[in-house]
């Protein structure tokens, strides 16, 4: 197997000019950008616990960048996985409601479907608005997402009140046996399990089936698939479904594992950091494990730079942001040949055309 | 419902669409300006906060909500510029660099802006054009904020700069052909970074309108989607700075609808009237576009269309 080196030397180069730059712009207000870098370090994977925890936020970022990058393959940028994650959690948290659960593993497995379900639905109508109304799915996905928070606070300031719930509105609490548990000894719960096989295996599929080499042929030259007859109405459709189907998992996580019910702390942008997290692994499922991993570590650093060194909760928001730019600056950089193009800097310049010669030959 | 509620109601409605308006006003016009040009911006969201933070930041430090207006809307241009020149590079795709602009404008003003959630700054002021009127409820409604008329000024002059002027025919051009513009030897380039970052200067306004008339001061959820929004309030408006006045000024009333309705005591549904403008911009993307088509009066360069 050949190892792309420019694929991974690129992002890591961003991501340290990143906190190079991140670095400077601590400085100016006051705060050693070493000592900012180490408390980076050391609330992400310092020790057991920050390893817990970026875990923990590991989980739902892989789960939420699935959902932008299969319909990515598919040609789709499909950034409204907030959207699903909050309905998947909505409809997780609605089920005790609609019918009895069993209360064990089973029930569990309802919820996560019902979950699931309703992020498929939701992302497979921007992709539907899309193929058959040729609406931008960019903007439909995210105008989606809007629609899903309204949703989301109606029904749970309102139908699936628990009257108990006095300041913070919230549903009833899934029972504890349908809750998602902890990995033995450990504050970190299944859920993330549930990403990585998500992850390797929606890659796998990618990879290895003729659905999944089909979608990546709709994605890479739509013309070419048209060609070969490819369905592809129902291959973007599916590649929505799936995608969005991981964000209403998250969503469902979230519910079953963290907040056992569904509450506003469920709106916490895990499905806007996905879509950085799959750009940086350029849409590969299983290069996003990795990425996650590392983006959930940032996210668990934050609470420690506020706390140890008094930066604001949002230093982690510009943290990324400036990786996303950079990230997405060197592009640019792997598609130049960097040796050819040092070579030809280093070449000596041909002489200067003369003026008049280009048109000679030319009737005047 | 009495007549005294219709009236407050019909004024929550037609005030609120001049007063939520105007951020839509400016961020559609400066993302109709980038689109004219050929280039989507999805980012105009993160130039939105962040000149809104800016904005409320100059005002509170020298006291003069202009100077604060001027801030925001140049905090505006750089972001934007920032959008144009990363898009020119080879193999750069335009969303993705909007919505990394986006997260970067957020983050940026949450981070400065932390420390500006307890202060006021001093407000731009309102023009009363209720005045005519002797229900405080309509005069209330109708105190305008002093970058509406600027707004619609703007919109004529861009509506005639297109059409008359050299600067405003090369954008078009820019936007319609990036090969005959290079024919001609200018810099496609060039043009599309000078109009995102005009576009991002004016999208500025709107930040400035937001933190300083209404609702008036700075906190991390003062811009939810207005800046995307924009994006499909200029398929609407059909890329003529004119149709966006009309576009702005609809979708003012429809978030208005929501506080308007709770004004009047009817609390059933708040977060759901909230979400009008989202379903408009989805109906109207829906009645709008047609599958395999280009929708009437877009730029042929245009990414988003195709």
């Amino acid at each position: 197997m050949r190892i792309p080196v420019k694929e991974i030397a690129l992002p890591v180069l961003a991501i340290t000019a990143a906190l190079g730059i991140f670095g400077i712009l601590v400085w100016f207000a006051g705060v050693s950008p070493v000592e900012v870098w180490a408390t980076l370090f050391k609330g992400a994977f310092g020790d057991w616990f920050s390893w817990q925890n970026t875990l923990q936020r590991a989980a739902p970022l892989m789960l939420t960048a699935l959902c932008v990058a299969l319909p990515a393959r598919a040609g789709l940028v499909i950034i409204g996985g907030e959207g699903a994650l909050v309905l998947g959690g909505l409809a997780c948290a609605a089920m005790p409601y609609v019918m009895p659960l069993p209360d064990n593993i089973v029930g569990t497995i309802m919820v996560c479907a019902a979950g699931a379900l309703a992020g498929a639905l939701w992302i497979m109508l921007a992709g539907w608005l899309r193929q058959f109304r040729g609406i931008n799915e960019t903007i439909s996905s995210l105008l989606l997402a809007y629609i899903a928070i309204g949703i989301f606070k109606h029904l749970v300031e309102g139908l699936l009140r628990d009257p108990a719930s006095l300041n913070k509105p919230s549903t009833l609490s899934l029972s504890e046996g349908i809750r998602i548990g902890g990995i033995a000894g450990s504050d970190v719960h299944w859920g993330l399990v549930l990403g990585v096989i998500a992850c390797l295996g929606l890659g796998l599929w990618l990879r290895a089936t003729a659905s999944g080499f089909s979608i990546r042929v709709v994605g890479g030259n739509p013309r070419t698939a048209q060609l070969v007859g490819l369905p592809a109405n129902r291959l973007i459709l599916a590649a929505c479904g799936l995608g969005g189907a991981c964000a209403g998992l998250a969503g469902a996580v979230e519910v079953a594992a963290v907040h056992t019910n569904a509450n506003a702390s469920l709106i916490a942008s895990y499905g806007y950091a996905g879509i950085l997290v799959s750009f940086i692994a350029r849409h590969s499922p299983v290069a996003v494990v990795p990425v996650a991993i590392l983006f959930g570590g940032f996210g668990a650093a934050g609470s420690l730079l506020q706390r140890r060194l008094g930066l604001p909760d949002a230093s982690v928001l510009v943290l990324q942001g400036i990786a996303f730019v950079l990230i997405l600056a060197s592009e640019a950089l792997r598609h130049t040949d960097i040796k050819a193009s040092l070579a030809k800097w280093a070449a000596p310049r041909p002489p200067a055309a003369v003026p008049g010669t280009m048109h000679k030959g030319l009737p005047s | 419902m009495t007549a005294d509620q219709w009236i407050a109601l019909a004024a929550g409605i037609g005030g609120g669409a001049l007063r939520v308006g105007v951020p839509f006003l400016f961020v559609s016009l400066g993302e109709c300006l980038t689109e004219k040009s050929g280039r989507i911006n999805l980012g105009l969201e993160g130039v939105l906060v962040l000149s809104a933070m800016a904005a409320f930041g100059g005002s509170y430090l020298t006291g003069s909500p202009w100077a604060g207006v001027l801030l925001g809307a140049c905090v505006g241009a750089l972001l934007a510029a920032l959008h144009g020149v990363l898009c020119s590079l080879d193999g750069v795709n335009d969303v993705a660099t909007g919505i990394a602009l986006m997260l970067l404008g957020t983050g940026l003003a949450f981070y400065f802006g932390k420390a500006l959630i307890q202060p006021q700054a001093v407000q731009l002021p309102s023009i009363p054009l209720g005045n005519w009127s002797d229900n405080p409820v309509v005069r209330s409604a109708l105190q305008v904020n002093a970058l509406l008329p600027v707004g619609i000024v703007l919109a004529v002059l861009m509506w005639w700069a297109f059409a008359h002027t050299r600067a405003g025919l090369l954008i078009r051009m820019a936007g319609d052909s990036a090969n005959a513009t290079r024919a001609l030897g200018y810099s496609v380039s060039g043009i599309r970074i000078a109009s995102t970052a005009a576009g991002g200067f004016i999208a500025g306004l709107g930040g400035a309108s937001l933190t300083l008339f209404y609702p008036g001061s700075w906190n991390e959820g003062i811009s939810s989607g207005q800046g995307l929004i924009a994006v499909a309030l200029v398929i609407f408006a059909r890329w003529s700075p004119l149709r966006c006045v009309g576009a702005a000024l609809l979708f003012g009333g429809a978030g208005a609808l929501g506080p308007a309705l709770q004004s009047i005591g009817v609390g059933w549904g708040y977060h759901l009237f909230n979400t009008v403008p989202y379903v408009l911009t989805l109906l109207i993307l829906v009645i709008t576009c047609r599958p395999g088509t280009v929708v009437v009066g877009s730029p042929g360069e245009l990414s988003s269309t195709r």
